[in-house]
């Protein structure tokens, strides 16, 4: 079997066994279902990437082990952090105790243009901070005076959801008739969400019931005067799946509008109610995070007969090959300005890859992160001349390590819902030149000696989407990796130098 | 003074726990000993008899009421009853709302909390109907009620109940010592009512610590807000639970690990005693009938 990997243990199917001797029996056989190493495969290669390898042999989106140590998040991160949060003229309010609005205040770096607390709320923390007697006695009358608040504090909001936390649903609270009655108080669109964290294995199922609750409480109701009031254009594509992580829709909405289409609903990052409420009137929908918004895109595929495609905006290569494929669907002229739009970023390509190509060739990255980004960014590091030898998905399901097999070649490592012990040894093992994950693993990465970028929130950099992004993304890669910080990591007394006194 | 003994009557809805653990209370206070009610069914009807009026004011009403639990002072919950039988309510949310399973939790912590179960000999609990969740389950965990008494009935679902309340305590018996204390059967004047309330006490591995005889008396004082032991004490009736309050008196560090028995069993003891047919004696019957139907 070819091995594409640069460093390393050469067996990377041995390395999993040795990582798994440490688990008892039942933990063991059950860890192992989801450590592999992709393998050749039959398929056509990717027209793009020129790749086909097999990455679905293992489980994926199933529970995790109890006692481990794993990254994933719950139902209410899916719903609350990623779909909802980004919503920004709307109120989300954390439903329940303290905590976990506390805790995801702020939001994950979705960028908007507003005035916060005024017209914009993204930043802000609402909740109804649950107390003893509201679990007892039903938090229904308070939800109902907190959204009260919220429409005299701040009339500009355009409207509310309410993002359940666990104790929700285990009382029983009935937040679907709060909100009916909200709405018909206020006349504002009013989203109760059941996504209370103890439900599904991961942030995933969060996402399928933040993505129902926009079916149910925004386009089966009534149409709204934005609504009414839209006119439907020829050029008119939603962008789904951009929450605009410091900036990554715009720099992505420059691209397309560039090519003459006309961006009417950007989901979620940097975008209003009336985005939401108006994309069924769109001509097509542009999916990039397919993990968590492929479920509204089928639905209005289904019933407003839209169609959907994925793209990929990350690194030259996938830039130039979704923008072809994205204006396919439309006349020529739009085609000859995606040709357009291609050349005229090239010189910045050449660039970029001129000045940094020379200084990652060859280096070698594992990443570790949510459902989309293990394969959507791997071009991204290819056209650095960056090779991947590990990738694996938090909630990923079995058709995100289908599509990955169009990304990574055979003999890559893939972990699935990886533990915190796994993912340290497969490091500790491989050591790569660059590990690109989240915050928790940061730390201890980098105490490893191994360079690291986050890959969720870009480390507080970006944008990384578009022909802007790949230029901020290749610069970061470079700071990490060849930041003179590694070349200091041994002891002094243990150099060669001082050693030879 | 002698140890604080923490009793709790379990059993079904509308089994009479509440008359029958209020007239037995009535009893032990004529007996010298210094009681607390605990009323941990939201209904807060568990000191009705005792105070001679309903709904006094509940911990979890008064609780929300003032913003939290921590705000209320155990004077505005504690009342005195019936021989002064100290008595509070829980109470809870309405059916249908919130969660009274933690209103219980928190009741019994402020109580614990408060010193209201210093300067007493008996602290008891009534419970509603079923342990539907762990928030029912408290008077029997951490220490709290040392023995159960479930009051039940010669009927299935009574003996059902029973049960199922068993397991309740077998789960809770390792952990935090809590013992089945003894059935108490409420006549309800079934078929061998009697040998059947004993017959699952033996499976229980407990015993039938009394049979309360049916008598319309207890109605009437019920009607009255009174105890029997207020309303008639020179009664048969009163007499019967001056009996029972002196047995469980008696039975004080007795009481036992239950052994509740599968459905199966419980299923299999009802056709012993009759009360239930087996499915070829049903088949046999259902032929019979349609036989007297063709002749």
């Amino acid at each position: 079997m070819a091995k594409d990997h640069v460093s390393g243990p050469e067996d990377y199917e041995a390395m999993i066994e040795e990582v798994l001797d440490a688990y008892p029996d039942k933990a063991r056989k059950r860890r192992a279902k989801h450590l592999t190493v992709s393998k050749p495969s039959d398929e056509e290669p990717d027209a793009t990437t020129g790749i086909a390898s097999k990455c679905d042999t293992q489980k994926s989106n199933i529970k995790s082990v109890p006692g481990v140590m794993t990254i994933r998040g719950c139902a209410y991160a899916g719903s609350k952090g990623v779909v909802w949060g980004p919503v920004k003229d709307m109120v989300h309010i954390s439903h329940g105790p303290v905590g976990c609005g506390q805790y995801s205040w702020s939001q994950r770096r979705n960028y908007y243009i507003g005035k916060t607390g005024v017209d914009s709320f993204v930043t802000m923390q609402f909740t109804t901070d649950f107390q003893e007697k509201d679990i007892v006695f039903g938090g229904d009358k308070k939800l109902g005076k907190t959204i009260d608040e919220i429409n005299e504090l701040f009339p500009l909001s355009n409207g509310v959801t309410i993002q359940s936390e666990c104790p929700i649903g285990l009382i029983g609270d009935d937040i679907e008739a709060v909100a009916r009655e909200k709405k018909k108080e206020t006349g504002k669109t009013m989203v109760p969400v059941r996504c209370e964290g103890f439900r599904g294995v991961s942030q995933s199922l969060g996402h399928h019931i933040a993505n129902d609750a926009v079916r149910d409480w925004v386009f089966e109701q009534p149409e709204s005067d934005a609504v009414k009031a839209y006119e439907p254009g020829p050029y008119d594509v939603n962008v789904i799946g951009d929450y605009n992580i410091g900036g990554d829709a715009w720099a992505s909405r420059i691209l397309l509008e560039e090519m003459g289409l006309n961006v009417v609903g950007n989901w979620s990052g940097d975008a209003t109610l009336a985005e939401i409420e108006r994309a069924p009137k769109a001509r097509l929908n542009l999916i990039h995070c397919y993990r968590s918004m492929n479920y509204i895109c089928r639905y209005m595929e289904e019933k407003y007969g839209i169609g959907w495609m994925e793209y990929n905006f990350f690194g030259p290569t996938q830039i130039a090959a979704s923008l072809r494929a994205i204006a396919k669907n439309f006349d020529e002229t739009i085609q000859e300005n995606a040709e357009k739009v291609i050349a005229k970023y090239q010189p910045l390509v050449d660039e970029v890859i001129a000045k940094f190509r020379p200084r990652l060739e060859g280096k070698s990255v594992m990443l570790y992160v949510g459902g989309l980004r293990p394969r959507h960014v791997v071009t991204a590091y290819d056209d650095l001349g960056m090779v991947i030898a590990g990738t694996g998905y938090e909630f990923g399901h079995n058709d995100d390590y289908k599509r990955t097999g169009h990304y990574v070649k055979d003999g890559t490592l893939i972990y699935d819902d990886v533990t915190g012990y796994e993912l340290e040894k497969f490091i500790e093992k491989i050591r790569p030149d660059l590990v690109g994950s989240g915050i928790k693993e940061k730390y201890p990465v980098q105490k490893m000696g191994i360079p690291f970028r986050q890959m969720h929130s870009w480390d507080y950099s970006g944008p990384y989407h578009g022909y802007d992004g790949f230029a901020i993304f290749a610069r970061d890669m470079d700071l990490a990796i060849n930041n003179p910080v590694w070349g200091l990591y041994g002891a002094p007394w243990e150099s060669p130098a001082i050693a030879a006194e | 003074m002698s140890e604080l003994r923490q009793i709790a009557f379990y059993g079904k809805g509308g089994i009479g726990k509440s008359t029958t653990s209020q007239n037995t209370l009535a009893a032990l206070v004529e007996m010298g000993q210094k009681i607390l009610i605990v009323g941990c069914d939201p209904k807060a009807d568990s000191t009705r008899l005792i105070l001679n009026s309903k709904a006094q004011d509940t911990v979890l009403h008064l609780a929300a009421e003032m913003g939290s639990v921590e705000d209320l002072e155990l004077e505005d919950v504690l009342k005195v009853g019936f021989k002064d039988i100290k008595c509070v309510e829980s109470g809870g949310p309405e059916p249908g709302v919130g969660c009274a399973g933690r209103g219980v939790i928190t009741s019994i912590n402020f109580l614990e909390e408060n010193g209201a179960y210093d300067d007493v000999d008996y602290v008891s609990y009534d419970v509603l109907g079923d342990v539907v969740c762990g928030g029912f389950a408290m008077p029997i965990r951490e220490n709290k009620a040392q023995e159960i008494y479930i009051v039940m009935s010669g009927e299935m679902m009574a003996l059902y109940a029973a049960n199922n309340i068993a397991k309740g305590i077998l789960k809770y018996a390792n952990s935090g010592g809590v013992r089945l204390g003894g059935l108490i059967c409420n006549e309800r004047q079934t078929d061998k009512e009697l040998e059947l309330a004993e017959a699952m006490a033996a499976k229980l591995g407990s015993q039938l610590i009394h049979f309360v005889p049916r008598d319309n008396i207890v109605q009437h004082a019920e009607l009255r807000r009174q105890t029997v032991l207020q309303y008639a004490p020179d009664s048969a009736q009163a007499n019967e639970y001056r009996q029972l309050a002196q047995k469980i008196h008696n039975n004080s560090g007795k009481g036992v690990i239950p052994t509740p028995i599968t459905m199966e069993e419980l299923e299999e003891m009802l056709m012993e005693f009759g009360i239930m047919q087996s499915e070829e004696e049903r088949l046999a019957a259902i032929a019979a009938s349609e036989g007297a139907v063709a002749g």
